[in-house]
């Protein structure tokens, strides 16, 4: 504690003249020049300056002892003998900066100048540590070796100061794909779910993905805000995220408020371009519209265990599918989840992640464009998954291979009306499994298995959107990528999918690329 | 429902004491340091008046880390965070401070402290492009390599810790002491048996050796990554090759961490050795703290260096 003050303390004199701390500096660089080239005199001086920090260390130890019994007191004290070394340090050190103009007089160096304006100033070194008196002058002077300096001190506190300092980190998104495939994507239809408007293939052809732009910075000491705007291949700009959330609240507590993905399922919370394939799995295509995100609050509880424990549950506006049509609700919160995540390391090679989560939507009159014409659905929409992950790296070393297995379950239980037809409690059900194989720098490979499945229901729903005709959704995917560097990653992904009525396959290829400000990569 | 409400209560009472029972001060200040370096300073520093967790191990490439969800739990309690700094774990330390929840360790806080900006970093770059390769804004971090610039560290490190628990500062201000006069010790001793090394020409694998080669006296002719973070192709390999005689490369360092092939296999076909370094405590089994990690790496450096000729 008392060294570091003191730095600071001495520091904060000093920067009040700015040109200062350079005039240290140059005297640190100096001085096993000035031992190497004059001998005695500054030897001397060096003898000093090391005497009075000795001197000066067992002071501080004293008032170490001393500052237990009375802080304040030791304050007094303290300044006064910081004052008086300070005047000590600083004769010694015109002593020794003297010494050096004559050297430098005498060989031309460009060290030269630097300590010669140090005889009107006072101590500008932290009296803690440096670290040119620890370079031996008896040590013989490399001949071929580089002249790099010796390590120095930064300043405490130092920080670089500007307008555009506070400006919020950026990052750019770029996602690119070609598709070719048997079947057209815009007539995609899964037998026995009605589907939001984002659940389908990508288009034929060369077409951007989502490109995205992400800002995000600290608001003050307690807030932290997030926007990210996703401009989609028909050019429609969209809000994707936009929240904000508590970064000082005690005892583990986060709470989250605007727009965010569902803190639901493993994918769910993470951004699309960071997913392992192309695209999303059925299961969530099918459930979710691919991802669950809207307006809304978000409460998180980290709990104090040894391991990870983390509780959480939101509240939504339910605008988004499976919910929908939000007006006609009495408080305007259709939707709300909970969830629980647990994880641990098992070894230092092996680490796992496991979670529960529940989301329960209300639909008032919601619209989706089905076999025939809109489709029109009110009622409750329940959901609960569970997913896993587990990753392995030898002696978790993640550079060179790794290993990553992951798959997540949902059932997802609908009631209420559609189209006008009373829609009994019926249970869908659906989940994937992957892994994907890192086996050198910068390639991997991956597999991924599909498979989902909607109630059969009665006569009446036949020829509907909602008739599964008695079948159970699959697919198979099979993923190679490359990745130019953290920032750059080209795949190509093929899939044999039977989620329509009639088989298709699909051919991808997709870069993904990140720029600006550095992100950082969730579990 | 009146029963059912004072059920309610009553249990997030006790849930609220048990956060509260947890949150109560530990005997120990509890460290979480980013890499095996500073857990090991931390623990030269802190003795038995501290807890510290490391994050990553020496085998462990430090730009790569996964953010674990054990290291969030670690977080969660943490008294102090211990990291390089200057963007070395840019890619995981943000989420997980983040979600850990832990205002005490939050940047900007006593608890949160950079190793890297305690001294001045060399190799800043002054160009900004990703086209260089993986580079850090506020020059290179990998500083503990290093003896002096662990003094200086040690220093400020250790009033840090006071600040954060003043109980024990007494101790820490001790043991920096203690610590600093052994590594000064065999500072004097390593700069005399490390002498035949002053001068000598080295290839590194990825340019994290700087500090060493500053301390040691030594220079880097080459890199076998073409730029930082990126694995060398065959043409620049086949030029490196061509380099190395012309330049007078004695021979190539890398890190416990980094794939063997590339260095053994540019070091044979150069005629020179490959010498892997601990970069780190743990690195290898003879650096198991902080001076037999300096010491293991002199004496690896020598035995590369072979007998004088």
């Amino acid at each position: 504690m008392y060294p570091y003050q003191m730095g600071r303390a001495v520091v904060a004199v000093a920067s009040s003249t700015p040109w200062r701390p350079v005039l240290a500096r140059g005297l640190i660089l100096g001085l096993p020049f000035a031992g190497l080239m004059l001998g005695p005199l500054p030897a001397r001086a060096q003898e000093d300056l090391q005497s009075i920090r000795r001197e000066m260390r067992r002071e501080m130890e004293e008032m170490q002892r001393q500052h237990e019994a009375d802080m304040k007191k030791l304050q007094q004290q303290y300044d006064e003998r910081l004052k008086r070394m300070e005047e000590r340090l600083d004769a010694a050190q015109r002593a020794t900066a003297a010494a050096q103009a004559k050297a430098d007089q005498a060989q031309k160096t460009a060290q030269a100048k630097a300590p010669a304006p140090q005889a009107q100033t006072p101590a500008a070194q932290p009296p803690t540590r440096t670290v040119a008196t620890q370079t031996p002058p008896s040590s013989p002077a490399p001949q071929a070796a580089p002249e790099t300096p010796p390590p120095t001190e930064a300043p405490a506190g130092s920080t670089t100061a500007s307008a555009s300092a506070f400006n919020p980190a950026i990052g750019v998104v770029l996602d690119g794909k070609f598709m070719g495939a048997r079947r057209n994507p815009n007539s995609y239809s899964m037998p026995g779910f009605a589907l939001g408007d984002e659940a389908k293939p990508p288009p034929r052809g060369l077409s951007v993905g989502e490109s995205e732009i992400n800002l995000q910075a600290n608001i003050d000491q307690v807030l932290f805000g997030n926007l990210t705007v996703s401009l989609d291949h028909d050019n429609e700009v969209s809000v994707e995220e936009a929240f904000i959330q508590s970064t000082a609240l005690p005892w583990g507590f986060t709470v989250r408020a605007g727009r965010f993905f569902s803190g639901i399922g493993y994918l769910n919370e993470q951004h699309a371009h960071t997913w392992d394939f192309a695209d999303a799995p059925l299961v969530y295509r099918a459930f979710l519209n691919n991802q669950y995100g809207d307006d809304g609050v978000q409460l998180r509880w980290l709990a104090p265990t040894s391991f990870f424990l983390e509780f959480g549950s939101e509240v939504f506006r339910g605008a988004s599918f499976p919910a929908g049509g939000t007006d006609g609700h009495h408080w305007g919160v259709a939707t709300w989840s909970a969830f629980v995540h647990a994880g641990d390391d098992i070894n230092e090679s092996a680490s796992y992640r496991v979670g529960l989560s529940y989301l329960q939507t209300k639909a008032t009159k919601r619209e989706t464009d089905g076999l025939n014409g809109t489709d029109v659905f009110s009622g409750t929409t329940r959901t609960l998954g569970v997913d896993g992950i587990f990753k392995w790296a030898p002696d978790g070393n993640f550079a060179d291979r790794y290993l990553k297995l992951q798959a997540e379950a949902f059932l997802q239980r609908t009631s209420g009306t559609f189209n006008d037809m009373s829609l009994p409690h019926n249970t869908a059900w659906g989940f994937y499994a992957q892994a994907v194989y890192q086996f050198m720098p910068q390639w991997r490979f991956g597999v991924r298995y599909d498979q989902v499945r909607a109630c059969s229901l009665g006569n009446e729903f036949d020829g509907t959107t909602l008739d599964n005709r008695g079948r159970t959704l699959r697919r198979g995917s099979a993923m190679v990528d490359y990745s130019t560097s953290e920032f750059g990653r080209f795949r190509v992904q093929y899939n044999y999918d039977r989620s329509r009525p009639q088989p298709d396959q699909q051919l991808l290829f997709q870069y993904t690329v990140s720029f600006g400000s550095h992100g950082a990569h969730q579990y | 429902m009146r029963l059912r409400h004072i059920r309610t209560i009553a249990a997030a009472c006790g849930t609220l004491l048990a956060v509260l029972a947890s949150a109560a001060p530990a005997f120990a200040l509890n460290v979480f340091a980013c890499e095996p370096e500073w857990g090991a300073l931390a623990r030269e520093l802190g003795g038995s008046d501290v807890s510290v967790f490391v994050a990553t191990t020496g085998r462990q490439d430090p730009h790569q880390i996964q953010a674990r969800p054990a290291l969030i739990a670690e977080l969660r309690r943490a008294d102090l965070v211990v990291c390089a700094g200057a963007e070395l774990e840019i890619g995981w330390m943000p989420v997980l401070l983040r979600q850990a929840s832990n205002a005490r360790v939050q940047p900007g806080s006593p608890g949160y402290f950079e190793a890297t900006a305690q001294v001045q970093l060399l190799e800043k770059p002054a160009r900004l492009d990703r086209a260089q390769g993986d580079i850090h804004a506020a020059g290179n971090p990998h500083i503990q390599t290093d003896p002096r610039m662990m003094r200086i560290v040690a220093a400020r490190l250790a009033a840090r810790m006071a600040e954060i628990d003043p109980a024990h500062a007494a101790g820490f201000g001790q043991r920096m002491r203690s610590f600093d006069d052994r590594l000064a010790q065999a500072m004097q001793r390593w700069q005399a048996t490390a002498a035949p090394l002053r001068g000598a020409k080295v290839v590194t694998y990825h340019k994290g050796w700087i500090y060493l080669l500053n301390w040691l006296g030594m220079e880097e002719v080459g890199t076998i990554e073409p730029k930082p973070g990126v694995p060398p192709g065959s043409a620049y390999l086949a030029q490196l090759l061509d380099q190395i005689p012309k330049r007078g490369a004695r021979m190539i360092i890398y890190a416990a961490y980094q794939d063997p092939k590339p260095a053994s296999f540019v070091a044979e076909k150069a005629g020179i050795p490959a010498v892997m370094l601990p970069f780190t405590v743990g690195g290898t089994d003879q650096s198991g703290d902080l001076l037999g990690f300096y010491e293991d790496t002199v004496r690896r450096l020598l035995a590369g260096l072979g007998p004088a000729r």
